[in-house]
């Protein structure tokens, strides 16, 4: 028998309790930060504005590429290249014109005219309307996956889980944005479908150990509850550390094949996935000690009706 | 204790083979075909037009390989894209403007398979390229345009009922009549409420004088702007035909926006001129003393033009417009009261009902024309005769064929033009090699992933580790039979999330797995280890999905465009492997262990 975690004795997790407390809060207060100081680069999906992505069969010669674009007179472009010398990505906010549907084909002409080996890829126009929108409907689904969430363990465990289950996945979906805010990456609505994803993926992992709580307040009927949170994080955690490891395994295969359109949606869900073995193990749990979690939650009146029959 | 009954291994057999059946169409392929479809209602694609499309074909000697007539288009397939263009060109000739003539690419499946409705998956604008709009229509000015046609109507109906008013004046979609005195006013509310009852009237005693405000009822407001939603899609039904594009998607989003979806379209500025194009329609009288021969050889009389009839002879109109559509309110087809013939009844505003009273008392016996003029091209939509005098502004027109062509004329009437102006305010373009790249790296990602993960978990858990391994791809196909069958849209998220849904498959496994070791460990027999194994494993198991399927579920109702499609596979994802992690991977230990009565040893 192969094994990875081969733990014969149960492993002193919650007397670390302080250290991972400390952990936590300055990498969440760093993600505050840096959400607050830098702020979220978001994507045209949200703010509005033109995306472009066009391709040379040449490396692209952008300050020339600039040039062509400025006499064009559209305010505030901004040309880069984008994965390769070849890609060039130009973004036009929705600024100062007329009719803003008519932007990317203006870029374009400008493009052809100065050289016509310019293929177009892709682009993206949302109306400021429309990106105000996005946004809402985006902080709408955070919300409701939160408190779906939220509810579910709530029924099926007790509210102490639910509560500590999503305020660890939630210090992980900070941590996330906080990340994506100090490198300015980009925020994008599939970035965003990847950060919802994981939050209800990482939920699986406490939701695993909290099972083995429950299980372990009813069998191990002579320990204290820290020593039967440590005993259910310990017989789980070579089943968290492999099946998140072939979770990532899928998700760092997308991040180096998937190309451009996938690569900030694969970061987000490989930041999520480490953080939430982290938080489901080291973060949920000492929350419901704090919480105060205790035997008496799980012995549910079933139990004293079969000891009185006996 | 392990044993399934045979009933059970049968049925999971089955879903291999609906699966399997349904998963075969995405491995063949596509080949370039030209689709022909009528660009009116009224025409049919019928098994005529697919022999005149072939005699077409074989005279300019080309090749096809396959030809079909599905629903109300006929499909034919080519061995070559340059066979597909030429061949384009060709039916267009042949068949003229009545037909549109688009490129596709269809499915290269046998044809067994199209009679079961097994489809490849459905692809994303993201995976085949295209373009994506999104329309909001000016509601505002749909609604001033209501007003400005009952102030007209105002106008005509207070003098015709001889009630003195001072001044008309619009605010918004707000129209208010002055009067001098309160008697006039009151009659006024009479009569003006017996004849609009869309409307509801506010009067008001000012300093000057007395008024009365007219507004659209809450429950005429919506119909308004319905009516105007409807119509614009209609019209844009209309130009998206002209586009000549293969499938294209045309569907309201909610209550004032409409998305068009062009697969393959590259040209997006001539996507755009065309969707935001006007088309005006107008009434002119026919010029009766034009010489036949002359107007075949295309010479128009002097103050007149040549417009073709939607039948395709010539006719000349004067120069002089009578109407132009803005005073068309609406049109419907209905039947002459004393005939029982077709007919389409149109309605004036108070304008126009006038000028026609006026035109149509001076014309008796003669012939007018409705025009529609798209593109600076003019076509006569219809040109029947005056019979008398026609006012009030309802006129009827007769002479269509059937109730077919009154329904017909009638939308034209209605969709030539927009009801309101619409304007883009979201655009997605992807370019076509982008489409195929797209499509390429999703494929690389999942399935790099899915051999590393299987390495893992063979070299784990050695025999268990393959079973896992092999309900890990029944998962893939039974995710991808699913997207088949139910003809999901599959985009690029959509195939993050098969390569998401695939790493968080193997998590039920893995769970079951440990568990099983974990009884193992605690001195189990091989046999009840298995059994407690995946007993217990499943509450697990259900509980740690239903999370991440709520997220799923979120997303879908909140989400757009390829976050839907993320979604739905998320969803889908979920429901099959929650079935194969469990029941196939139960189903192959059952068969390799199960019959043991005395098992010492298991491979895990």
């Amino acid at each position: 028998m192969l094994e990875l975690f081969p733990f014969k004795k149960t492993i002193p997790f919650m007397s670390w309790g302080k250290a991972t407390t400390i952990i936590s809060l300055v990498t969440f207060l760093f993600s505050i930060w840096a959400l607050w100081a830098k702020g979220l680069n978001l994507g045209v999906d949200f703010t509005g504005g033109t995306l472009i992505e066009v391709s040379y069969s040449q490396p692209a010669d952008i300050p020339s590429i600039r040039s062509a674009l400025e006499k064009t007179g559209l305010p505030e472009i901004t040309v880069q290249n984008f994965g390769t010398s070849r890609d060039v990505l130009i973004r036009l906010p929705n600024k100062g014109q007329v009719d803003m549907a008519q932007t990317s084909n203006r870029v374009m002409a400008a493009l052809t005219a100065a050289n016509s080996d310019v293929e177009l890829k892709r682009v993206d126009f949302v109306g400021p309307q429309v990106g105000k929108e996005l946004y809402d409907s985006g902080a709408l689904a955070l919300l409701v996956v939160s408190l779906g969430i939220m509810a579910y363990l709530a029924i099926r465990f007790e509210w102490r889980f639910a509560v500590a289950g999503m305020l660890a996945n939630l210090h992980d979906v900070v941590i996330i944005l906080g990340l994506f805010a100090f490198f300015q990456w980009e925020f994008t609505l599939t970035v965003l479908a990847g950060v919802l994803a994981v939050l209800g993926y990482s939920v699986n992992e406490s939701v695993v150990i909290f099972d083995r709580i429950r299980e372990n307040i009813r069998k191990m009927r002579g320990s204290t509850v820290p020593h039967i949170i440590d005993d259910a994080i310990t017989r789980t955690m070579s089943r968290t550390i492999i099946t998140h490891g072939s979770t990532q395994i899928m998700v760092l295969s997308m991040l180096f094949f998937g190309g451009e359109a996938l690569h900030n949606f694969a970061l987000a869900l490989t930041i999520g996935i480490l953080f939430g073995i982290y938080s489901s193990t080291l973060v949920a749990s000492p929350l419901l000690l704090m919480f105060g979690v205790k035997r008496e939650h799980f012995i549910k009146p079933v139990e004293k009706k079969q000891e009185a029959v006996v | 204790m392990n044993r399934y009954p045979l009933w059970r291994y049968l049925l999971i057999g089955a879903t291999l083979l609906i699966a399997f059946i349904y998963t075969l169409p995405n491995f063949f392929g596509e080949v370039p075909a030209v689709q022909v479809s009528p660009v009116r209602a009224v025409e049919k694609a019928d098994t005529a037009l697919l022999g005149r499309a072939e005699a077409a074909l074989k005279s300019a000697n080309l090749a096809y390989t396959g030809a079909e007539l599905a629903g109300n288009t006929i499909k034919l397939r080519f061995a070559s894209p340059d066979a597909q263009i030429k061949a384009k060109d060709v039916l267009q000739a042949a068949l003229g403007d009545s037909y549109t003539v688009a490129l596709n690419l269809v499915s290269a499946s046998p044809q067994w398979l199209g009679t079961i409705n097994a489809l490849p998956m459905y692809l994303g604008l993201d995976l085949r390229g295209g373009v994506h709009f999104m329309l909001e229509v000016d509601m505002k000015a749909a609604l001033d345009k209501a007003a400005i046609r009952y102030q007209n109507d105002f106008r005509a109906e207070l003098r015709s009922d001889r009630i003195r008013y001072g001044r008309i004046v619009r605010e918004g979609n707000a129209v208010t009549v002055h009067f001098a005195t309160r008697d006039q006013r009151d009659a006024a509310i009479d009569k003006l409420s017996a004849a609009f009852a869309d409307l509801g009237f506010t009067p008001a005693d000012q300093e000057d004088g007395f008024t009365l405000t007219a507004r659209l009822k809450p429950e005429a407001v919506k119909r308004v702007q319905d009516f105007a939603l409807q119509q614009n899609i209609t019209t844009l039904r209309n130009r998206v035909n002209e586009l000549g594009v293969a499938e294209p998607v045309i569907q309201q989003q909610g209550t004032n926006r409409v998305v068009v979806q062009l697969p393959g379209v590259q040209d997006t500025a001539k996507a755009k001129e065309i969707l935001g194009r006007t088309a005006t329609l107008e009434i002119r009288m026919v010029d009766e003393q034009a010489d036949p021969t002359m107007l075949s050889q295309g010479q128009a009389p002097f103050g007149a033009d040549i417009v073709p009839s939607r039948e395709g002879f010539p006719i000349a109109v004067k120069k002089d417009v009578v109407l132009t559509g803005d005073s068309i309110t609406d049109a419907s087809p209905g039947f002459d009261n004393s005939s029982g013939q077709a007919a389409v009844h149109i309605n004036l505003d108070g304008k126009g009902a006038r000028i026609f009273k006026d035109v149509t008392r001076e014309n008796v016996g003669k012939r007018m024309a409705i025009l529609l003029i798209e593109k600076g091209r003019a076509e006569a939509i219809t040109a029947p005769v005056i019979r008398e005098e026609i006012g009030g502004g309802r006129v009827q027109i007769t002479g269509m064929a059937n109730t077919q062509e009154a329904s017909d004329v009638a939308l034209l009437l209605r969709a030539g033009a927009l009801a309101a102006p619409m304007q883009i305010v979201e655009e997605r373009t992807v370019g076509p090699s982008m489409g195929a790249e797209n499509i390429e790296k999703g494929f690389h990602s999942n399935i790099w992933g899915f051999f590393a993960v299987v390495t893992f978990m063979i070299i784990y858990y050695r025999v268990f580790g393959l079973f896992s391994s092999i309900a890990l791809a029944v998962n893939g196909f039974f995710l991808i039979a699913l997207l088949s069958m139910i003809q999901a849209t599959l985009t690029l998220p959509g195939m993050a999330a098969i390569a998401l849904t695939l790493g968080m498959a193997i998590d039920a496994n893995v769970l079951i797995n440990e568990r099983v070791r974990e009884e193992l460990r605690n001195g189990a027999t091989p046999q009840a280890a298995i059994h407690a194994g995946y007993e217990r494993a499943w509450a697990t198991i259900l509980d740690s999905n239903v999370t991440t399927f709520i997220a799923g579920i979120s997303l879908f109702w909140l989400g757009s465009g390829p976050v839907r499609g993320f979604a739905v596979v998320l969803c889908l994802g979920i429901l099959t492997s929650m079935f194969s992690a469990v029941t196939i991977s139960r189903a192959m230990v059952n068969l390799t262990y199960g019959r043991k009565a005395r098992l010492a040893k298991i491979s895990i």
